[in-house]
C-alpha cells in the first residue's frame, strides 16, 4: 500500500498545473456557470480540445489521452484547484462513451467529432414528469414508421436543454414488454419540428433545467443506438458513469478552502468565526468526512485500474459526495450571518446590482438552495441506498 | 394548565385566515415579491382595518389590549402564507420599543401611526462586524446640544425600503462591545444624513444598507435611558424571536401537510411513495420536529413577561429548536418532493428559504445555544 504520488506523477502534476495557469481564460476566473453565456461555458472545453485533453477518460483510439487513472485523478484535482469551469458531462461523459461502446461505425464517425470539439451541445432526455426515481416507468413513446421513429411524450429536468443541439433520449418502443425491456436509446436532433423547450426556474432563481415536449417528432431510424428495446442496458451503463463522477472531492476541497476564508473574515466579538470552537469543529468534521471520501474514491479508482469497473459501491461516492457538498454550502450560509439574506442577481431578478456583504459572500444562500438538487438528481440518495442494500449487502 | 385559545383569540385567527385565504394566495405573493415595490400597501391598510396592527397595544394606547399570544396567532397564519409585509419590524419591534420603553409622549406621537397603518418602521441594529452581538456597535450617537448626532453604518435592515421611521441602536459611551453605553433612537428615514441602498433578500423581501452621516436628532428621539438601552433591546428582540418562532411553525405546518399529501399521491414503482418505510419515518421525524417547535413557540410566548434569565432561556431555546427543525423540515420537504421541490413555481422551496432565513435572523442555532448555556 502506498498513497503517495511517484516522482513521475509529481512531474505530471506540475506540467498540467502549469498548463492550466497559462491557458485558462482570465475572464472566466470566479465566474459561476449560472451566469455564463453558452460560449463562455464552452471556452475551456475548446482550449482542451485543441490541446487533446478534453476526454482523458476515453480510449486513445477515440481521442483519449492514455493517462493512467492516477494521472486522470491529478488532472481533475488540478482543475478543481484552479476552479476551472467544469466541462459539461452530457456529451463527454454520458453519451460519448455510450456511442463508442454500443454505437455502430457510422454513428461514431458522425457524432464523436462534434462531442469532442464542443460543436454539438448534448442534453439528457431521461426523467419524465411521471418517472423520476422509477426511471424505467418512462412513457415517451417511439413508433417505427418505415425508416423513422415517431416520438411523442415529454422529458423534464433537462439540464441546459435551452442550448442543446442534440438530446439522447430514452423512449418506449415496446409497450407490451416488461418495463425495462421495451426501452430504446435514440439520438434526437433538437431542431426537429415538434420539439418545444420550456424553462423551469429553480428556487435560487437560476435557469438550468427545462421541460422538453416532443410532439410527432420524426427521428431517422439510423439514430437508434444498439438494438431496439435494449436501451435500458445502455442507460444503466451511462448512469454508472454518472455516479462515479459525482463525488466531486477535489471541488469540495476547494469549497472548504473558500469556507475557511469566509469564516476567517467573519467576526464574533472581534475574533474570527473560524477560531470559535463551535464553527471550527463543524468545518473539521466535514473536512474529515471529505478525507474519508477521498480515500474511498481512490480505492474505487485503484480497483478500476485493475479492471473492475465502478460497481454498485459507486453509490457511496454519490451519497457521501453530495452530502458533503450540501454541508459545505450550509456552513457557508452560517458563516456570513446576516448577509446570507442578500439576494444576488440571477436570471429572474432584475435591476439588482447592489449586493452588499463581505468578499465572497455573494449568492451563498442561493448556492445552498441550489445544491439541494444534488441529493435528488442522478438517482436520488434514497435510491442509492436501495442500490447498496440490494446489490452490495444482498438484502 | 390550559393550552386552549379564548373565543376572541380564535376569532382573531379566523379573521386573519379568511383575509389571507382571500388575498394572499401563493401566486399573488410570488408576483408581489418580484414587483418593483415588493409589498402591498393596500394589504397593510387592510391589516390596519382589521385591527391586526393594533393587536398588542393596550386600549389606552389605541390598541386592542392583546399580548404575545395574539401576536403568535397572527404570525403563525402569516407564516402559512409567507407574508412579506413588515409586521415584525413595525408592530412587534418598533411597537415593542415604544410600548416597553417609550415615554407617554413618544407613545402618543408614534403608536397611532402604527395602529392606523400610516407609518412603517424598520430596526437598524446589525453591523457588519457585530454578527449577532447586539452590543457590538461602532455606530455612535454623540451628545450635541440638547440632542444627538449619529454616525455609523447598519447592515441588512429588513423592511427598510418600505419604512418611514427607523429604530436605531448606537453607542453613546463605552467600548465597542460593552453592555453599558448602548442607546436606542427614533430616526426619520428622510432625515438629513441618512442614506440607504436597497436590495431584495432571498426570502422574497427587501432590505437596505444604511449609512448615518452626522444625522441630528432631538433629545426626544431617545427611547429609555441614555446608555442603558441594551436590556430593552434584548427584551424586544426576544419578543421578535417569539414572533418569528410562530411564523416558522406556520411554515413548517404547511410544508408537512404538502409533503404528506404529495407522498400519498406521487406514484413510483407502482405505489404511492408514501408506502416506503424510509419515507414514512422521515415524515414522522418532520412531524415530531414540528410538534416540538409548536411547544417551544407556546413556551416562549408564555414566558416573555418572566424575569430576564428565564425569558432569555425560553427565547434562546425556542430559536434553537426552530432553527434546527426549520432546517430539517425544509430540506426534507424539498427532498421528498424531488425535482418539483426545487422549483420556483411550487411553494415548497419558498417556505424552505424563509425558514433558512428565520434561522439567521437575531442569532442562529450556534449563537442561541451559547446564549442559552450562558444564561442557564
Amino acid at each position: 500500500m502506498d498513497m503517495r504520488f511517484s516522482p513521475e506523477e509529481l512531474a505530471f502534476r506540475d506540467e498540467v498545473r502549469e498548463f492550466i495557469a497559462n491557458n485558462y481564460p482570465q475572464e472566466l476566473r470566479g465566474a459561476r456557470r449560472g451566469e455564463m453565456s453558452k460560449e463562455d461555458i464552452l471556452k475551456w472545453h475548446r482550449i482542451l480540445y485543441k490541446k487533446g485533453w478534453v476526454v482523458p477518460h476515453w480510449p486513445v483510439e477515440y481521442g483519449g489521452t492514455g493517462w493512467t487513472i492516477t494521472q486522470r485523478y491529478i488532472w481533475n484535482e488540478e482543475n478543481a484547484r484552479a476552479e476551472t469551469t467544469p466541462l459539461l458531462p452530457f456529451g463527454l461523459s454520458m453519451v460519448g462513451p455510450v456511442i463508442y461502446t454500443f454505437g455502430n461505425e457510422e454513428q461514431k464517425k458522425r457524432f464523436l467529432p462534434g462531442i469532442l470539439s464542443g460543436d454539438d451541445w448534448w442534453c439528457q432526455g431521461y426523467s419524465e414528469p411521471g418517472s423520476g426515481s422509477d426511471l424505467a416507468s418512462l412513457r415517451t413513446k417511439a413508433v417505427r414508421e418505415g425508416d423513422h421513429y415517431i416520438v411523442n411524450g415529454s422529458k423534464t429536468w433537462t439540464t441546459l436543454a435551452q442550448h442543446a443541439d442534440w438530446m439522447f433520449c430514452l423512449v418506449r418502443t415496446d409497450p407490451n414488454a416488461k418495463q425495462q425491456e421495451g426501452i430504446s436509446f435514440l439520438l434526437i436532433d433538437m431542431k426537429t419540428p415538434g420539439i418545444t423547450v420550456r424553462p423551469i426556474i429553480t428556487m435560487d432563481g437560476s435557469h438550468e433545467v427545462n421541460e422538453v415536449f416532443l410532439e410527432e417528432v420524426k427521428v431517422p431510424a439510423e439514430n437508434l443506438i444498439g438494438e431496439e428495446n435494449k436501451g435500458w442496458t445502455y442507460a444503466k451503463f451511462l448512469l454508472g458513469n454518472e455516479r462515479s463522477g459525482i463525488a466531486g472531492v477535489a471541488r469540495s476541497k476547494k469549497a472548504i478552502e473558500r469556507l475557511k476564508k469566509l469564516a476567517g473574515a467573519e467576526l464574533v466579538d472581534g475574533k474570527p468565526l473560524m477560531k470559535t470552537d463551535e464553527f471550527s469543529r463543524k468545518v473539521a468534521e466535514v473536512e474529515i468526512d471529505l478525507s474519508a471520501l477521498e480515500v474511498t474514491e481512490l480505492r474505487t479508482l485503484a480497483a478500476e485500474s485493475r479492471g473492475r469497473g465502478p460497481g454498485p459501491e459507486a453509490s457511496i461516492l454519490k451519497i457521501k459526495g453530495t452530502e458533503i457538498q450540501q454541508r459545505i454550502t450550509e456552513l457557508a450560509v452560517e458563516a456570513v450571518g446576516n448577509y446570507a439574506l442578500v439576494e444576488a442577481p440571477r436570471l429572474e431578478v432584475t435591476g439588482n446590482e447592489f449586493v452588499p456583504g463581505p468578499e465572497g459572500s455573494q449568492g451563498l444562500a442561493q448556492d445552498y438552495f441550489n445544491m439541494r438538487k444534488t441529493s435528488i438528481y442522478g438517482g436520488s440518495n434514497e435510491i442509492q441506498h436501495n442500490i447498496i442494500a440490494k446489490m452490495v449487502l444482498g438484502l | 394548565m390550559d393550552f386552549s385559545f379564548t373565543e376572541e383569540q380564535t376569532l382573531l385567527r379566523n379573521t386573519v385566515q379568511s383575509l389571507l385565504q382571500d388575498k394572499y394566495d401563493f401566486d399573488t405573493r410570488r408576483k408581489v415579491a418580484k414587483s418593483a415595490d415588493g409589498w402591498r400597501p393596500e394589504i397593510w391598510a387592510q391589516f390596519a382595518e382589521l385591527g391586526l396592527l393594533a393587536a398588542p397595544f393596550s386600549e389606552e394606547m389605541g390598541g386592542l389590549g392583546g399580548g404575545a399570544i395574539e401576536t403568535m396567532i397572527v404570525m403563525e397564519e402569516f407564516g402559512r402564507h409567507l407574508v412579506v409585509e413588515p409586521y415584525v419590524e413595525t408592530v412587534v419591534i418598533a411597537g415593542g420599543f415604544l410600548r416597553e420603553g417609550g415615554s407617554p409622549a413618544q407613545q402618543e406621537a408614534h403608536i397611532p401611526g402604527i395602529v392606523g397603518g400610516e407609518t412603517v418602521w424598520a430596526f437598524a441594529y446589525a453591523e457588519p462586524q457585530g454578527r449577532y452581538n447586539l452590543a457590538d456597535l461602532t455606530t455612535t450617537a454623540k451628545k450635541d446640544g440638547s440632542g444627538y448626532t449619529i454616525n455609523g453604518y447598519k447592515a441588512v435592515v429588513l423592511g427598510a425600503p418600505w419604512a418611514q421611521k427607523l429604530i436605531v441602536t448606537a453607542r453613546t459611551s463605552g467600548g465597542q462591545r460593552d453592555r453599558d453605553g448602548v442607546s436606542v433612537f427614533i430616526v426619520d428615514k428622510s432625515a438629513a444624513g441618512v442614506s440607504t441602498r436597497d436590495y431584495p433578500t432571498v426570502d422574497g423581501r427587501r432590505a437596505s444598507e444604511i449609512t448615518f452621516e452626522n444625522v441630528k436628532v432631538d433629545a426626544d428621539a431617545l427611547i429609555g435611558q441614555e446608555g442603558k438601552g441594551l436590556p430593552l433591546v434584548e427584551k424586544i428582540t426576544d419578543q421578535a424571536i417569539a414572533a418569528l418562532s410562530a411564523e416558522a411553525i406556520g411554515c413548517m405546518k404547511e410544508l408537512n401537510t404538502a409533503t404528506v399529501e404529495y407522498c400519498k399521491t406521487r406514484k413510483q414503482f407502482g405505489v404511492p411513495i408514501g408506502k416506503f418505510q424510509v419515507l414514512q419515518h422521515r415524515m414522522v421525524d418532520m412531524f415530531m420536529a414540528y410538534e416540538q417547535s409548536v411547544s417551544m413557540t407556546y413556551m416562549v410566548n408564555l414566558k416573555l413577561t418572566e424575569g430576564e434569565a428565564e425569558r432569555t432561556r425560553a427565547a434562546a431555546g425556542a430559536k434553537v429548536q426552530i432553527g434546527k427543525a426549520g432546517r430539517f423540515v425544509g430540506q426534507q420537504a424539498v427532498q421528498l418532493h424531488g425535482g418539483m421541490g426545487m422549483t420556483d413555481e411550487l411553494n415548497v422551496g419558498h417556505y424552505f428559504k424563509r425558514l433558512t432565513m428565520i434561522d439567521t435572523q437575531f442569532g442562529n442555532v450556534d449563537y442561541q445555544l451559547k446564549r442559552y448555556s450562558e444564561a442557564a
